[in-house]
């Protein structure tokens, strides 16, 4: 154990020994004289700490009571409001709250005021010694000896192949985790089934939409028909084929060469998904006509395609060709011609595939 | 046992807790442990209560943790919400939001235990930063301590783990979206990129597996590996025993504090309960995560300024950071028939793969730099060392830049201003802010460093104004008693170490490397105050000194 200070600079017994003789440094006054605390000397003080201390133990048993009554008296039935629930969590937070920092500031309290503070110093030791560190190494070197690892190379060269392949099980059954993508990233709902085009119908109801319904300035949330139908994999389904649906005035849009007959009277849709990361492109500025993912701040100009102005994202939104069936309700024509959604490595060989 | 032994009378504890000492003691022999352990002292000091902080916040989060998992259900299966919150009644979700809101609505202490488990988690990786850079500031990391230095860096990462895979749980719409981005940047990973995707999901995301999934890593996987890496961190501690700061009485060869029992025991099992009990306040008076505003995750809505847990913030802001489109450069393009898409790929994982490779090897760097192989048990004030502070900052503000940039379109909102203007400058901070902050923090921690010798040569101001007999009015300045002089100059300043041969005599080009950056890192320098240079100061007279303070000051550039 380390030598207990007196509190004499001369006797703490951690004089530098850095430098000792250095002229040119100052020496190490050793640790400062000890200073009594007001519990030392007045026993009234030290009386009254000694109450403070159990009035804290005291109050952490009121928080105890609080937590317990709260927790009993109020009642979660059915008719219990947002209120009933915000009232007992505060209760029972409250009472758990002065249940603990009531034993902690008491505890800590206590330590500080009357347990004895004398700082102590005590020597470090050497984390290893030499001789430890030379028998150790012998003690390696004789292990490595006895296997004989080093004078049968055979032995050896075998265990490392052998290593080396085992943990290929595990990469095997990590590959069983999931199926393989093939290209299901390449096709959504919108599909045409059976030679019937899909119509754009309303996120979340799934009402199809009339293409006179859509009055200029207006955009919907739309989800390919029969989507809420899916017994299975509605929210994949989902995640690749929402789409936004706005009217422009047609002479806005600039339209390429390819996408003539892909809107209709101003009417255009596109994936609802971002090019970046692949979050809802929720937000329309029906002004500017642009559209902002609220996540990371893509930015995409609808007169232009949903090209990129702004953000992280790298390409344009894919759009759906659309068009009006006999009963006036917007159908899409095709799938998208591009996979939609974030980029991955084999998306230009799907992108290929769908156009061929 | 020798015959020596029987022939000594047994000791016969007097005590109750001399008998349960001795008991224990006879079985595991435990008055080893006692002795090593009893008395062992501990350093203190106000900035070593991060780590505990970070310690008792684990030991929360494992028993409101506990509680939650006996009400929450990891399946993804389809349910229709029939619980008392009327506003989600009838509305189609997963088991596991279900669950979520059953814990938060049906069962009594449920929202409590939910919201002490959330702030309890943020409190984790923030006072695990906050100790961290203690620790980097300080010079804690220092030799003999590298290597607990890399442990706290994994446990760093692991709290990160451990959060996000906690995040995604409940299937709200807000963890449905977080899952979402972690989706897109996993497909951004070249060649394997989508197979890992669907590895991960269990085929298409969202899929029916993934909350199943991350539910095992979070409970079983993710805190076992925390733990374990606790008990090496505090292991490592008790081996090298506690740093210490500079000063009076301490040095390489000593602890100074106070004893494990009971003074310190009692500190910090109290400190315990304080944190408990602050966490306790914090979620019974401020909301975290209210679920039930968010609904159940869905592909198609996502709420305006959603933000991840902080401790997320640094790498979602760089991906807001990074242009996808500049001018006509699109930093999406294809190689070889196969999609590289670099405005997802660089800020995902360059800026945190820069962090933690500079965190991981910076004890090795510093070291190479200084040729310093000795053991280091005092501590540096930052001031102390000028350009390990700077680069510290640096790195911190270059951390700061991207983790508000996570939140840029709140600050456009809340502050007026365009969003676009926002990401502008942050672009703009995100380069030269790490530069402004060095240039900076070297420029005050030298300018503290001068204050010091100013105050140990010339002792503190008084505030006493008095008149010489020829009119001049002076400041009378106290001398410093020894203790607080002592604090004062009792530092190392290394200066450059220039180039040396190595053994075939041969300074090679590595050497000179090392040379220029240890004269970057050691050229500006304050010297501490000598002996030699006090006795000066005090010939002068006072308000000499003042005036000359300035050119005594040998600032070696």
């Amino acid at each position: 154990m380390g030598n207990h200070s007196d509190g004499s600079p001369n006797h703490s017994g951690t004089v530098a020994t850095a430098g000792q003789n250095d002229v040119e440094k100052f020496q190490d006054p050793g640790l400062p004289p000890h200073r009594l605390r007001l519990a030392d000397t007045d026993p009234r003080a030290a009386k009254r700490a000694e109450r403070q201390v159990a009035i804290l133990f005291g109050i952490s048993v009121i928080g105890t009571v609080i937590f317990l009554v709260s927790y009993f008296a109020i009642d979660l039935g059915q008719d219990s409001t947002i209120a009933t629930i915000r009232t007992q969590n505060l209760l029972l937070g409250l009472g758990t709250a002065f249940a603990m920092l009531g034993i902690g500031t008491g505890i800590v309290h206590w330590a500080k005021a009357l347990m004895p503070d004398h700082e102590v110093s005590e020597e470090r030791h050497a984390i290893r010694a030499e001789e430890d560190r030379q028998a150790a190494v012998r003690i390696v070197e004789d292990i490595v000896e006895e296997t004989g690892i080093k004078r049968r190379p055979l032995i050896r060269n075998t265990l490392l192949g052998a290593v080396a392949l085992a943990p290929l099980p595990a990469l095997a059954v990590f590959g069983d985790l999931g199926p393989r993508p093939d290209d299901k990233l390449a096709h959504t709902m919108w599909a045409p089934q059976d030679g019937k085009l899909k119509r754009l119908t309303r996120d979340p109801d799934g009402t199809p939409i009339k293409a006179s319904d859509v009055t200029i300035g207006s955009a919907f949330h739309v989800i390919p028909e029969g989507l809420n139908e899916l017994q299975e994999g509605k929210l994949n389904a989902k995640a690749k084929a929402v789409v936004l649906l706005m009217r422009l005035n047609p002479d806005d849009l600039t339209i390429s060469k390819g996408r003539e007959t892909w809107s209709y009277n101003g009417i255009v849709a596109y994936s609802k998904i971002c090019t970046h990361v692949g979050c809802p492109v929720a937000l329309y500025e029906q002004q500017t006509h642009h559209l902002l993912c609220p996540c990371h701040q893509s930015t995409f100009d609808l007169t232009k395609e949903c090209k990129v102005i702004f953000g992280p994202a790298s390409r344009p939104l894919p759009q759906l060709p659309i068009a009006v069936d006999a009963e006036g309700y917007l159908v899409a024509t095709s799938d998208f011609k591009e996979p939609v959604g974030p980029s991955y490595w084999e998306r230009d060989e799907h992108e290929r595939l769908i156009n061929s | 046992m020798s015959a020596s032994s029987t022939a000594e009378v047994p000791f016969v504890p007097k005590t109750n807790v001399g008998r349960i000492t001795n008991f224990v003691d006879e079985r595991v022999g435990g008055s080893g442990i006692l002795r090593e352990f009893g008395r062992k002292v501990f350093p203190d000091h106000w900035s070593f209560m991060f780590g505990e902080v970070a310690l008792y916040s684990f030991v929360i989060l494992l028993m409101s943790g506990t509680f939650l998992t006996f009400f929450f259900d990891p399946s993804m299966a389809e349910t229709h919400y029939t619980g008392s919150y009327t506003p989600l009644s009838n509305v189609e979700m997963s088991v596991a939001y279900n669950s979520s809101l059953n814990i938060s609505f049906d069962i009594r202490g449920g929202l409590f235990f939910r919201q002490v488990h959330h702030w309890a988690a943020l409190l984790f990786v923030a006072s695990l930063g906050v100790h961290m850079l203690r620790v980097f500031f300080t010079g804690a990391f220092r030799k003999p301590r590298e290597m607990n230095w890399v442990v706290g860096g994994v446990l760093l990462i692991l709290a990160m783990a451990e959060g996000f895979t906690g995040y995604s749980l409940p299937d709200d719409l807000l963890s449905g979206n977080g899952l979402r981005i972690i989706d897109g940047v996993i497909k951004s990973i070249p060649v394997i990129g989508t197979y890992i995707s669907f590895f991960l999901f269990g085929g298409e995301f969202p899929g029916t597996a993934i909350i199943g999934r991350l539910y095992v890593l979070h409970i079983l996987l993710v805190p076992a590996m925390i733990l374990l890496m606790i008990v090496i961190h505090l292991f490592m501690v008790v081996v090298h025993k506690h740093t210490q700061y500079p000063g009076p009485g301490r040095n390489d060869g000593n602890v100074v504090g106070y004893p494990l029992g009971p003074v310190y025991a009692a500190k910090a099992g109290g400190f315990f309960f304080i944190v408990f009990g602050v966490v306790a306040l914090m979620a019974a008076m401020f909301t975290i995560n209210p679920i039930w505003n968010y609904g159940p995750y869905d592909p198609s809505p996502v709420s305006a300024g959603t933000q991840p847990d902080w401790y997320i913030g640094f790498v979602d802001g760089a991906l807001r950071l990074m242009p996808g489109v500049v001018n006509d450069f699109h930093f999406e393009y294809i190689i070889f028939g196969h999609v590289l898409t670099l405005n997802v790929l660089l800020p995902a994982l360059v800026p945190a793969g820069i962090i933690f490779t500079v965190l991981f090897t910076y004890p090795w760097i510093e070291r190479w730099i200084t040729k310093d192989d000795r053991e280091h048990h005092v501590l540096d004030r930052p001031r102390n060392a000028p350009t390990r502070t700077a680069i510290g900052v640096a790195g911190f503000t270059w951390y700061c830049v991207m983790w508000a940039a996570a939140g840029s379109d709140l600050i456009a909102t809340h502050f007026h201003v365009a969003l676009n203007d926002v990401t502008y400058w942050l672009r703009t901070l995100f380069f030269i802010g790490p530069i402004i902050a060095f240039m900076v923090t070297k420029r005050v921690a030298l300018a503290l460093q001068r204050k010091d010798r100013e105050i140990a040569l010339h002792g503190r101001e008084t505030g006493r104004i008095v008149r010489l007999p020829h009119g001049e009015f002076i400041e009378v300045h106290a001398p410093l008693d020894d203790y607080k002089q002592y604090k004062l100059v009792g530092f190392e300043s290394p200066s450059p170490l220039s180039a040396e041969p190595n053994e075939h005599g041969v300074v090679t080009r590595k050497e000179k490397r090392r040379a220029a950056l240890s004269k970057w890192f050691f050229e500006d320098r304050v010297a501490p105050a000598t002996p030699a240079e006090l006795e000066a100061a005090h010939g002068h007279g006072h308000h000499e000194a003042i005036e000359a303070g300035e050119e005594q000051k040998s600032l070696s550039h």
